[in-house]
């Protein structure tokens, strides 16, 4: 019990800290990997701060309180799952929190975040499929849905479920508004959307949306680490090298990519997760 | 003990009322009396029901069986199956398609030689004709408390239907609740009912009173539609008279919980594949009459009735009755081809009207298409037979019953008031009609937000398919799943919206909002005791099933559950509250700077105002109707075929 | 204090610029001249956006699009008027649809020249006008202090 709650703790804690570092070392890799200097690491915290201490303002006030919303079912997500508790049901929180980000850009009733959420709807629909396959999977591999159970095998379950994992890592890209599938926000300027899901959110609400973005790639980068992670402590060590090398992999995918129309990415997301997830899931069950 | 006499008033009552329905003429002094009686029948049938539930109550909640040697009254069920096939022929030679009376008279005249010149056997007569357990009492529940609750909707939504929005409709308001009775009525039978020979009956009763009604207004288009619902049903309902004169051919038996027994204890015999065939024959029916692909357009042609009698069709009566055979037979149907073809076929009908949900803007249309998709997964659970299936799959029932019935009736009410039920006229609803579009989300949350009731279905769904290794239904769910959300979101999307019109004079009548009230207070109230609903009620209806309880998911999980609930409504509304006093610094929306002051239009290239319009998507030409409707029935039409085949094969 | 001079994202407008100037602001941007070293983002959504970078005389039409992106930014935010254009309407001063400058619309801060500037001289100017900005937001806080809003500061300010 005492773990867990530490383990909580340091979630709620320390992921926006984390996930502003990871953000801060993607911007610095993409600027070199375009032969730029670049900003410095702590550059999101700059931002963030500055974002805080800007005028506040909205343009439909409901906007504050369903982004908190946003913001409050992501930790939530986090932190259950970082207790241990039943994956699925963290899944399913995800997606009421992905709910109430569609909510605060559409009732501004502005063009440019309607158009943007309806794409992250779009790009909901697309991944869906694989999370739950991913939940899917790993309740046939160990008989639980319990991460606590879960983290607990002789051996790392990447070995038994690699097209889970690659179906994972495929619509990872989509959950961080990586290139070539950022077709609902983006982080880079200069797009036909603007800002896309966040065009109408400015100052403080931004810098909401900003933190929650870091507590979600925390929590994406802890589900990557439930592929690795068993028995063996070294095994932890080893999740944290394949964690980085996966943001790696993102980086360079943003980076080498244009952005793809959104119905090409829901019908490449699918067939991706069929082949990979699908397939291995046969398997699987052919096996059980 | 008084079930013997409350059964045949649940049955009888509504039959006495729709003919005095009948007699009552309509005009704005008669209606006021046959308002007067619909409340009180409605009111005696729900403490019908409450009666009927507090005596098997007292008799332990086990199962009673009623009424065997009732050769009188099954003379009685014969005269009223002739009929009714005399009002299908009649009908069917008014309207020019007097092929659809062949399909009625065929079974009658092969039940009444049965029944007269049939083999008699002394098991046949000493059978109990009524059977009460669980799932009878469940079904009585929802039939009597939705049923009676839309009827008082109706009281109401018709005086709107006729004076607003559809006044060049005949006002032939006798007729219509003559038949929202007797449908009623008929579900009570159908129910309540274990002789095969009295669901025969009850089952032709119904189809065609979702007929009758689906053709009130008598239009081109709905006379179309109606025929249509009605040679589906009796198609079935050809299957099932096929499957009883093979029943009592083979055992000389006609109740329909002995025929469950007998194949269960026939498992590994010779006799196993023969019983197999009016196995697979009823749950044949039971597709058609719960409106699965390839028989689906019933359901959809059905919107164009009054909503009152879609409210009835989808979420109480009708679909519910191909579900409840299906449930009964679940324990038939576990491992073996028959469950194999009806797991698939839910799954495919989940699946495939998820997608073409996504494609409707009309906001009953987009209802009918998830009330199909819902009963995919129903039937898909009943398919595969296990207690853990069947424990989503009543699950399922239960809250699409309350929140099917409660959204048919807010867009009904929406649309009087608005005068469109199309999605897209509902942005900002919640600024424009707050009571209605309220309910509405309560509603649709309901129906599929995390954590609210039809997730946990779903989501035990998937696991009882994953434990059962059925692939294609696991595959089939977490597709369906996010076509499903999809459609349901972007509609809340469009409720919550900001607008700059004024409100809407909410003409909505009391008895209108009385009902929808109570619906939405059973769905929250639902979602939020149904731990105590799972071990109180359902573990002990799958041990009258199956014998062995189930729980898929594991009790301290369901109570998690409840308290994210309570978490779902605190933090908004904690969230909320901190937000509220926040002075804040109003801005435009952004619009590239040419936003015309008040965010609802833009300066176009020629200097002009414009009206902003925004739409949600729909990829009609991709996951359309008209696209995906056709290849979809054929092809399960064509597995239906190829599996039917093998499995009466096997048989010979 | 915080630092927020280190974050100044910018918003881009074209008012009626040969397109000289746009292309030296986005030069900016490119690895030679990097600006987001300095933390600087082209975010092109005025609610999200610090300085707002004008490029191009102001006409008839451009105007009222200024002042509503001017308006949606929130504060404190700084203007800079980029090219000879920007600053006083160049050489199109005189043209019968021209206004002038930046200026004649919105309060104008930091004011950038050249023909076409150059991209030096952009990142000079943004340079400075973070400077305003940190200096505008230092203001603000004192302002907080003595417990009043940047709404009733800017009225005060308007008033006195």
């Amino acid at each position: 019990m005492g773990t867990k709650i530490i383990l909580v703790l340091c979630y709620i804690l320390l992921a926006p800290f984390l996930g502003g570092i990871l953000e801060g070392f993607d911007r610095k890799i993409s600027a070199r990997m375009q032969g730029r200097v670049g900003p410095p690491i702590r550059q999101p915290f700059f931002d963030v701060i500055k974002l805080f201490k800007k005028q506040y303002i909205v343009v439909v006030h409901s906007v504050h309180f369903l982004l908190l919303s946003y913001l409050a079912f992501m930790i939530l997500t986090g932190a259950m799952f970082f207790a241990g508790a039943d994956l699925m049901l963290c899944f399913f929180i995800l997606s009421t929190a992905a709910t109430f980000l569609y909510f605060a850009a559409v009732i501004t009733n502005s063009p440019y975040s309607t158009i943007g959420s309806q794409r992250e709807l779009v790009q909901m629909m697309a991944y869906e499929p694989a999370v739950l396959l991913t939940a899917v999977g790993f309740y046939i591999s160990t008989g639980s849905f319990n991460v606590r159970t879960i983290i607990q095998q002789d051996y790392s379950l990447i070995m038994k479920m690699p097209g889970f994992f690659i179906a994972f890592v495929f619509i990872m890209t989509i959950k961080m508004r990586k290139s070539p599938f950022d077709t609902a926000a983006s982080h880079h300027p200069h797009q036909e959307l603007v800002k896309g899901i966040t065009t109408d959110m400015g100052s403080k609400n931004l810098a909401l949306f900003s933190i929650t973005e870091w507590y979600e790639n925390v929590f994406l980068m802890g589900v990557v680490a439930l592929f690795i992670v068993n028995k063996n402590p070294w095994s932890y060590l080893a999740a944290v090298l394949v964690i980085l090398a996966i943001y790696f992999l993102e980086i360079l995918i943003d980076n080498t990519s244009a952005r793809m129309k959104y119905e090409l990415m829901l019908k490449m997301t699918w067939i991706v997760t069929l082949l990979t997830a699908g397939v291995n899931l046969l398997i699987l069950m052919l096996i059980a | 003990m008084f079930g013997e006499s409350i059964v045949p008033f649940l049955i009888i009552f509504p039959l006495v009322v729709a003919l005095l329905m009948l007699v009552i003429p309509v005009n704005e002094k008669a209606n006021k009396v046959r308002r007067t009686i619909a409340y009180t029948s409605c009111s005696l049938i729900m403490a019908g029901v409450c009666a009927l539930v507090f005596d098997w109550g007292m008799g332990g909640f086990k199962p009673i069986s009623l009424f065997p040697n009732t050769l009188v009254c099954d003379h009685l069920t014969l005269y009223a199956e002739v009929a009714l096939a005399v009002v299908v022929t009649y009908l069917s030679f008014k309207y020019r398609r007097a092929w659809v009376s062949l399909l009625s008279i065929v079974p009658t005249v092969a039940i009444g030689w049965l029944d007269l010149f049939g083999p008699k056997t002394r098991i046949m007569d000493e059978t109990p004709r009524i059977y009460i357990d669980h799932l009878t009492i469940l079904m009585c529940i929802i039939i009597g408390i939705i049923g009676s609750l839309i009827i008082i909707y109706a009281v109401g939504y018709m005086h709107g239907y006729h004076h607003y929005s559809h006044a060049h409709v005949k006002d032939r308001r006798n007729y219509f609740f003559m038949v929202l009775f007797l449908f009623i009525g008929a579900m009570f039978g159908f129910v309540l009912s274990d002789s095969l020979t009295w669901i025969q009956l009850f089952w032709e009763t119904t189809s065609v009173c979702s007929f009758l009604l689906i053709g009130y207004t008598r239009e081109e288009i709905a006379i179309k539609n109606s025929f249509r619902a009605l040679w589906m049903n009796l198609l079935g309902g050809c299957a099932l008279t096929i499957a009883i004169i093979m029943y009592v051919f083979s055992t000389g038996d006609v109740s329909l919980q002995h025929l469950v027994q007998y194949v269960l204890a026939g498992k590994g015999t010779e006799a196993y594949a023969m019983l197999l065939i009016p196995v697979t024959l009823i749950a044949f029916a039971a597709l058609t009459k719960s409106a699965q692909l390839p028989f689906s357009t019933w359901l959809l042609g059905a919107m164009v009735a009054p909503t009152p009698s879609s409210a009835l069709l989808h979420s109480a009566t009708m679909v519910k009755a191909g579900i409840y055979i299906l449930f009964r037979l679940a324990p038939a149907m576990s491992g073996n081809l028959t469950g194999v073809m009806i797991s698939i076929v839910g799954g495919s009908t989940f699946l495939a009207t998820s997608f073409m949900a996504i494609a409707q803007s009309d906001g009953k249309k987009v209802l009918a298409m998830s009330t199909l998709s819902n009963l995919g997964l129903m039937v898909a659970c009943a398919g595969v037979g296990t207690p853990e299936t069947l424990w989503a799959g009543v699950f399922l029932m239960i809250f699409h019953a309350v929140s099917k019935s409660l959204l048919f009736q807010d867009i009904g009410a929406t649309e009087n008031s608005l005068g469109s039920r199309d999605v897209e006229a509902m942005h900002g609803l919640l600024y424009r009609l707050p009571l209605l579009a309220i309910c509405m989300f309560i509603g649709i949350t309901g129906m599929y937000l995390a954590p609210f009731g039809m997730l946990i279905s779903k989501w035990s769904a998937l696991c009882a398919a994953v434990d059962e290794g059925n692939i294609l239904l696991v595959l089939m769910i977490c597709f369906g799943s996010a076509t499903t959300s999809f459609y349901w979101t972007k509609w809340l999307g469009k409720i919550i919206a900001k607008t700059n019109e004024g409100p809407v004079k909410d003409i909505t009548k009391p008895n209108e909002k009385i009902s929808i009230v109570i619906h939405s207070i059973m769905m929250v109230a639902l979602c939020c005791l149904f731990p105590a609903l799972t071990q109180v009620y359902v573990t002990p209806l799958l041990m009258e099933l199956f014998g062995e309880p189930a729980q898929v998911l594991p009790t301290g999980v369901l109570y998690l559950l409840v308290f994210l609930i309570v978490f779902v409504f605190a933090l908004p509304a904690i969230a909320f509250a901190f937000s509220k006093n926040m002075r804040a610094n109003q801005k435009l929306a952004y619009m590239s700077g040419i936003n015309t002051g008040k965010d609802e239009g833009f300066v176009s290239s020629f200097g002009e105002e414009k009206k902003l319009v925004l739409a949600n998507y729909y990829f009609k030409d991709r996951f359309g109707q008209r696209k995906l409707m056709l290849p979809c029935q054929i092809t399960i039409f064509v597995l239906i075929v190829v599996m039917m085949c093998m499995i009466i094969g096997g048989a010979f | 204090m915080a630092n927020i001079k280190r974050s100044p994202w910018i918003i881009h407008y074209d008012g009626a610029s040969c397109n000289g100037c746009d292309i030296e602001v986005l030069a900016c941007l490119t690895p030679v001249y990097d600006a987001e070293r300095l933390g600087v983002e082209n975010t092109g959504d005025p609610m999200q956006a610090d300085i707002l970078l004008i490029t191009g005389g102001v006409n008839a039409q451009a105007e009222p699009i200024i002042k509503q992106i001017y308006d949606q930014m929130p504060r404190p935010k700084v203007v800079v008027a980029v090219g000879v254009c920007a600053c006083t309407g160049g050489v199109f001063k005189d043209c019968y649809n021209i206004k002038g400058g930046a200026d004649t619309v919105v309060p104008v801060d930091i004011y950038v020249p050249g023909c076409a500037a150059r991209p030096q001289s952009i990142i000079d100017g943004i340079i400075q006008a973070r400077d305003l900005f940190q200096k505008r937001s230092e203001e603000h806080d004192e302002l907080v202090k003595s417990g009043k809003t940047y709404d009733e500061a800017a009225k005060e300010e308007q008033n006195g």
